[in-house]
């Protein structure tokens, strides 16, 4: 996705050519000025007035003040650090479930679908169709404690391997870290599979037959050749499932108990219920922080700077 | 168990597929349960009472129909907002150019929370009624940068010659634009589109804190999780997803019927 965003090389500027007159080099501001405008007023400026509603005191009769009350901040985190720390675990485990399940998927419509490359691809974006509501409170149903998927796992014993570890209690997948987890996976498993699938597409099928022709077996032309090259594609996926998934408030609320809420459900009840503006507002503004700082340190790591 | 190592990919690829679908498939075989009670989740007997009568539950037609109608406006606010930013930025060499592409990658790359309680803090101070068109404004402040990215890429890759050709034939720059640039861009525009209105219509976060009392689609059935769930939205559901698959179906032989006359 981002990739896009880069721009050409600037052509080398040829002397004898003339500026064009003003009237011209105004074009691209006209065409810029009522969308950016619309986003400086909606997006923008909403979030430098966001960061002074965090430094506000006061109360919903009184109104709310600037008073550089700092102190929201470190008690916003005082008291909600589980919910941060259990929102960057979650994303990032969910992140992680997406790219093992969403790479063999992406792999598959690249390489091996022939002509059912359409097909599977209208399988895998058609979906998202049915409005994500309703797809994630189906979820209620497949989970559900007399369901089959429940028994299933029940009668392997894997639920009790998964309860030990904390993820489910006792025969109950519902209302546990575990389904929250797994409809984290599935709303943000397709934002992970199209940027897989664009990259992959663009490898050049010859690189494995010369891997082949190298002796390399399937494994390591794999691990030498395909996945290196899908670099990109990784990167563009695992920030599209993170980010979002961070900030999600639906599964834990739909699939999850009291116990698993998220940070984004801290956010909508002190915005919406609590009506505590500073609070919700420092919340997000240390939300946004962290995300940033992690993206920008997971780009450094991972090498390819140029991508954002 | 060789034939088996051999298409591992394969299997696992479809495993995946199988993991996105079933929910689609779990709302279609539960929009024709006659449910015991207020919820819809344990499946009772066949029956295709919500099927011959879909709007049967009070507000969930209106609310659909909102949804519709702020998809609708939303999709064409981003799209030509969107479309003239990515021809600014895809055509001209300008000094802002590196800061107007930052803000527009800023609303992908920001949580949804953060987006819509910032808006809704400013609504709020400015003493702006939540409804209607605070809902608006929303839908189309974070669907135009998915405009943009889409419009721009499609711009992007256009040969340049073939507008340089068209004005040696002595096309008007009018001319040139509407006979040969926008033609070319259109695709990325309808993609921009399509992901607008998809966008707009499916979303709940940022509706949910601009909203105020007004009800859209998504808003309906975040209360009937709450309230039971009526089986009507596994009506809709699965038509949606229909109505979705026909219309991918339809463009794909309309594309096919092109290439090939």
């Amino acid at each position: 996705m981002s990739a896009a965003t880069q721009a050409p090389p600037e052509p080398a500027p040829a002397l004898e050519v003339r500026k064009p007159p003003v009237r011209k080099r105004l074009v691209p501001y006209w065409l810029l000025l009522p969308g950016i405008l619309w986003l400086l007023v909606f997006f923008a400026a909403p979030l430098v007035y966001q960061a002074s509603t965090s430094l506000q005191t006061g109360s919903l009769e009184e109104g709310f003040k600037v008073t550089w009350h700092v102190a929201t901040y470190w008690d916003a985190l005082g008291e909600y650090w589980p919910q941060f720390v259990r929102s960057v675990l979650f994303a990032a485990v969910a992140t992680l479930l997406c790219l093992v399940l969403g790479y063999p998927l992406a792999y598959l419509i690249a390489f091996k679908a022939g002509r059912w490359r359409n097909v599977v691809m209208i399988l895998v974006i058609a979906p998202f169709f049915t409005s994500f509501l309703i797809r994630t409170l189906a979820w209620k149903t497949i989970l559900a404690d007399s369901g089959p998927v429940v028994s299933v796992l029940n009668s392997l014993h894997i639920l009790d391997v998964t309860s030990a570890i904390g993820l489910t209690e006792g025969t109950r997948v519902l209302a546990t870290p575990l389904a929250v987890v797994c409809g984290l996976t599935y709303n943000f498993l397709p934002f992970m599979i199209l940027p897989l699938y664009t990259c992959l597409e663009r490898i050049d099928p010859r690189l494995h037959e010369a891997a082949g022709d190298l002796y390399a077996k399937p494994v390591t032309t794999f691990r030498k050749v395909t996945f290196p090259l899908s670099m990109p594609g990784v990167v563009a996926g695992t920030l599209l499932t993170f980010i979002p998934a961070a900030g999600d408030y639906i599964n834990a609320e739909l699939l999850g108990s009291t116990d698993q809420k998220m940070i984004g459900n801290v956010i909508q009840s002190q915005f919406l219920r609590v009506l505590d503006y500073p609070t919700a507002a420092a919340l997000s503004f240390i939300l946004m922080a962290a995300i940033l700082a992690m993206v920008t340190l997971y780009i450094r790591k991972s090498g390819t700077e140029d991508l954002v | 168990m060789r034939w088996l190592r051999r298409n591992a990919v394969v299997i696992a690829g479809l495993l995946t597929l199988a993991y996105l679908i079933l929910p689609n498939v779990i709302v279609l075989v539960f929009s024709f349960n006659k449910p015991n009670g207020r919820f819809n989740y344990e499946w009772q007997r066949f029956s295709t009472d919500a099927w011959t009568d879909p709007c049967g539950v009070a507000d969930l037609c209106g609310s659909l129909g909102l949804s519709l109608q702020i998809a609708l406006w939303a999709t064409i606010g981003a799209t030509v907002l969107g479309t003239l930013i990515a021809f600014a930025l895809a055509r001209y060499r300008f000094r802002a150019r590196s800061s107007v592409n930052t803000l527009i990658f800023l609303p992908m790359a920001m949580p949804e929370v953060v987006m819509a309680a910032s808006l809704a803090t400013l609504f709020l101070n400015m003493g702006i009624q939540f409804g209607f068109w605070t809902i608006l404004i929303a839908h189309i402040m974070f669907c135009l940068s998915f405009v943009v990215t889409a419009v721009k890429a499609r711009v992007m890759s256009m040969d340049p010659r073939l507008e340089q050709a068209a004005q040696d034939l002595y096309a008007s720059p009018t001319q040139t634009f509407l006979k040969v640039t926008l033609p070319i861009a259109a695709p990325g525009i309808a993609a921009g589109a399509l992901l607008s209105f998809a966008l707009s219509f499916d979303d709940f976060i940022i509706t949910n804190f601009n909203a105020g009392s007004t009800v859209t689609f998504p808003m309906f059935v975040w209360g009937s999780a709450q309230r039971g769930t009526p089986v009507q939205i596994n009506v809709i559901g699965t038509a949606m997803f229909l109505i979705a698959v026909l219309c991918v179906l339809a463009g794909q032989l309309f594309t096919g019927r092109r290439k090939r006359s």
